[in-house]
């Protein structure tokens, strides 16, 4: 009884959601087509077109779900929100669960795109991942942080370090401010003799995933912790989200902790050795060092993979930033669902989208030439 | 227990009441729902969970090899700052919960006993701003002295840590969330001790707090006592209050006004969920089967000891 029940009614509400999409579909596209020739976001796509505006969102048709890092959440919301004002008929949801609760979600079928705050390392997830869009899965850039290096110290607005020294501060091994390797990079600044509290996060984090990144790459021999999600140690303070940061390195005399840029207001900021001169965390800076960054060797043709570059010697570049990704799959079994991906995440990494996502979160706009090549990888959608 | 149920609705079935009937069906329902939903619950945890106990020291981070490295830690955290708590909590709950039932004038003692009850309706949330935000700031001049003049105490070993947001700001905010319920069992309990031996006590000529030593406390001890592991399981289980107020790591340690204070299972799995990968998630699973256990024990032995309470009093 049960299954000829379904028999009847699985085929007749997957023909009801393709009518519905196709229309819903070469509707965004209809709607789009003026807004895409000046962003340069959506490529037409071919499937049929009926101009029906009140075409019900049924299912897939205009309806896209994805999630997943929380750093690239308030970029997402701006980006939704243009996407859906341009092209009525469409909904974009972006749940902010986390990178590795998103990228889980995309694997098992559940979001038909995932924001990370890393590209995908684990090699069984990248096998479920792969499994879940037949192919190799696309992973472009679209959301570049400066992290700033920020401290809670009375009388004192910026201090200038280098990479050991921050990695020494970090790993617990230089405990007070007036230490030599301090005093010696600032001279003139009055440096009490104040215990040194670092505050790392208290969640998994892409932000502490870049920033013991940095701090392996940069500081030398003074970090021998690896590079992790989780903090590497249970010493010292700790907050619980970027907030948890902030409010707990507020709260404490002598702090210093690793925010994202955009939330280091109030703070003392550290600017970052680089070649022979002192760089503080900006968009420009970031964008640069993204820009100065290669690919991975391992990475596949529909991915932009960097290994961001923590020991530039261009002053132009500022190396402690996140790089956040979309993850999504180069074809889709609906063709509604395809270009609506590709149209959604083209206009993410464009110029008009990064300006917009960047207004909002005080990120950084992708680099010119990384927004070209992840606009050409996310156009072969289909 | 069985024979009770069965032989009452077909009672009320001669009588030919239907609406009998179906209250008591539904009564019925709900009853078993819950047991139906603790098990699911149960069942859940053990599935998703066991395979966390082995879960690799990759997935586990932070430098920890096995489960038990990070288990064993969190579950003593989880208990000291519940208990250390309770230390603080208790003893103001028993004394406001006096103060209602004998000391207080009717015209106070119902305002008190509103606000009491108030203060358990207080989501945690709320607390955890209040806590986190304010509460922590004000205390460091308090901890920065504990840490100097009281370091012999090793609850106060420190160093202090330059900031309030360590272990004992938990257990501060813990204790007057905790407050609430230990005094409304307190004073249901003083409430019922009869009245004749009180009566017969004063006849003798006790003082007051005679009355209550000799009258009061051996007819409520048991009462007070399930009030009192009521507040632990809430202390135990506690989250958003703890996450937001104190900065904690996984490590045993009575120092809880250092920079490294303990963590609790409930704070470890709310700050590490929202990034877990699978494995990572069976791993939280598992320590949450811990926290399932642990509280499941504190209520049973809060179940007995009332049970153990209504027996004497009914003799």
């Amino acid at each position: 009884m049960k299954t000829s029940i379904r028999r009847a009614v699985v085929p007749g509400v997957a023909a009801l959601a393709l009518a519905a999409s196709l229309a819903a579909c070469g509707d965004s596209n209809n709607a789009s087509s003026g807004a895409a020739d000046s962003s340069g976001a959506s490529a037409a796509s071919g499937s049929a077109s009926t101009d029906s505006s009140t075409a019900p969102a049924v299912n897939n048709s205009g309806t896209l779900t994805g999630g997943g890092s929380t750093a690239q959440g308030s970029a997402q919301v701006q980006w939704a929100t243009d996407f859906q004002s341009k092209n009525s008929g469409t909904t974009i949801t972006y749940n902010q669960v986390g990178s590795g609760a998103g990228r889980t979600s995309f694997e098992s079928g559940a979001y038909t795109f995932a924001g990370s705050d890393a590209y995908i390392t684990d090699p069984t997830e990248y096998a479920s991942a792969k499994k879940a869009c037949g192919a190799d899965p696309i992973e472009v850039p679209d959301y570049v942080d400066p992290i700033a290096i920020v401290f809670n110290l009375q009388g004192v607005k910026s201090l200038k370090l280098d990479g050991p020294t921050i990695a020494k501060i970090f790993a617990g091994k230089i405990t007070k401010w007036d230490d030599p390797a301090i005093k010696s990079q600032n001279p003139g600044v009055s440096l009490p003799s104040t215990q040194i509290q670092p505050v790392h996060r208290s969640d998994d984090s892409g932000t502490t995933q870049n920033f013991t990144d940095y701090l392996s790459q940069a500081g030398g021999s003074a970090w021998s912790s690896p590079v992790s999600q989780t903090w590497p140690t249970t010493s010292g303070l700790n907050g619980n989200g970027t907030s948890g940061v902030v409010t707990t390195a507020q709260g404490t005399d002598g702090s210093i902790a690793y925010v994202d840029a955009s939330k280091a207001g109030g703070f003392g900021i550290v600017s970052v050795k680089v070649g022979n001169t002192y760089v503080a965390p900006s968009a420009d800076t970031a964008a640069n060092d993204l820009a100065a960054s290669k690919v991975d060797p391992t990475a596949k043709a529909g991915q932009l993979n960097y290994k961001i570059n923590r020991t530039s010697n261009d002053p132009k570049n500022y190396p402690v930033l996140l790089v956040s990704y979309l993850i999504a799959c180069p074809t889709y079994s609906n063709s509604g669902v395809a270009s609506l991906v590709k149209n959604y995440l083209s206009y993410i990494v464009s110029p008009d989208g990064q300006a917009s996502g960047s207004k909002a979160s005080g990120a950084a706009p992708l680099p010119a030439g990384v927004s070209a090549k992840a606009t050409k990888i996310l156009s072969a959608i289909k | 227990m069985s024979t009770l149920t069965e032989t009452q609705p077909k009672r009320m079935r001669s009588r030919g009441q239907a609406g009998d009937r179906v209250f008591a069906g539904l009564a019925r329902g709900a009853g078993i729902l819950i047991l139906v939903v603790l098990a699911a619950v149960f069942v859940f945890l053990l599935v998703k969970g066991l395979p966390g106990f082995n879960a690799s020291a990759a997935t586990i981070g932070q430098g920890f090899t096995s489960f038990w490295d990070v288990g064993w830690p969190l579950l003593f955290g989880t208990i000291l700052i519940a208990v250390l708590a309770l230390i603080i909590s208790v003893p103001f709950s028993i004394a406001i919960a006096l103060f209602i039932a004998f000391y207080a004038p009717r015209r106070l003692a119902v305002p008190i006993g509103y606000i009491i009850d108030l203060l358990a309706a207080v989501p945690s949330i709320v607390f955890g701003l209040w806590g986190g935000q304010q509460l922590a700031n004000s205390l460091r001049p308090v901890y920065s002295w504990l840490g100097t003049h009281a370091s012999w105490f090793p609850l106060f070993k420190g160093p202090y840590a330059g900031t309030g947001r360590v272990g004992v700001t938990a257990v501060l905010v813990l204790a007057v969330m905790v407050l609430p319920i230990t005094t409304a069992i307190s004073r249901e309990v003083f409430a019922q001790t009869p009245k004749l031996t009180q009566e017969a006590a004063i006849g003798l000529g006790a003082t007051r707090w005679e009355v209550v030593k000799l009258s009061v406390f051996p007819h409520a001890k048991s009462g007070v006592i399930a009030g009192v592991m009521l507040g632990l399981g809430r202390a135990l289980g506690e989250t958003m209050a703890v996450v937001m107020v104190y900065s904690s790591s996984p490590r045993v340690t009575f120092n809880v006004i250092s920079n490294s204070s303990p963590q609790t299972i409930a704070s470890y799995i709310a700050n590490n969920f929202a990034e877990a990968n699978p494995d990572k998630r069976s791993m939280l699973i598992a320590a949450g089967l811990i926290l399932f256990a642990v509280t499941f024990v504190v209520n049973f032995a809060a179940r007995a000891a009332i049970l153990r309470g209504e027996r004497r009093m009914s003799r």
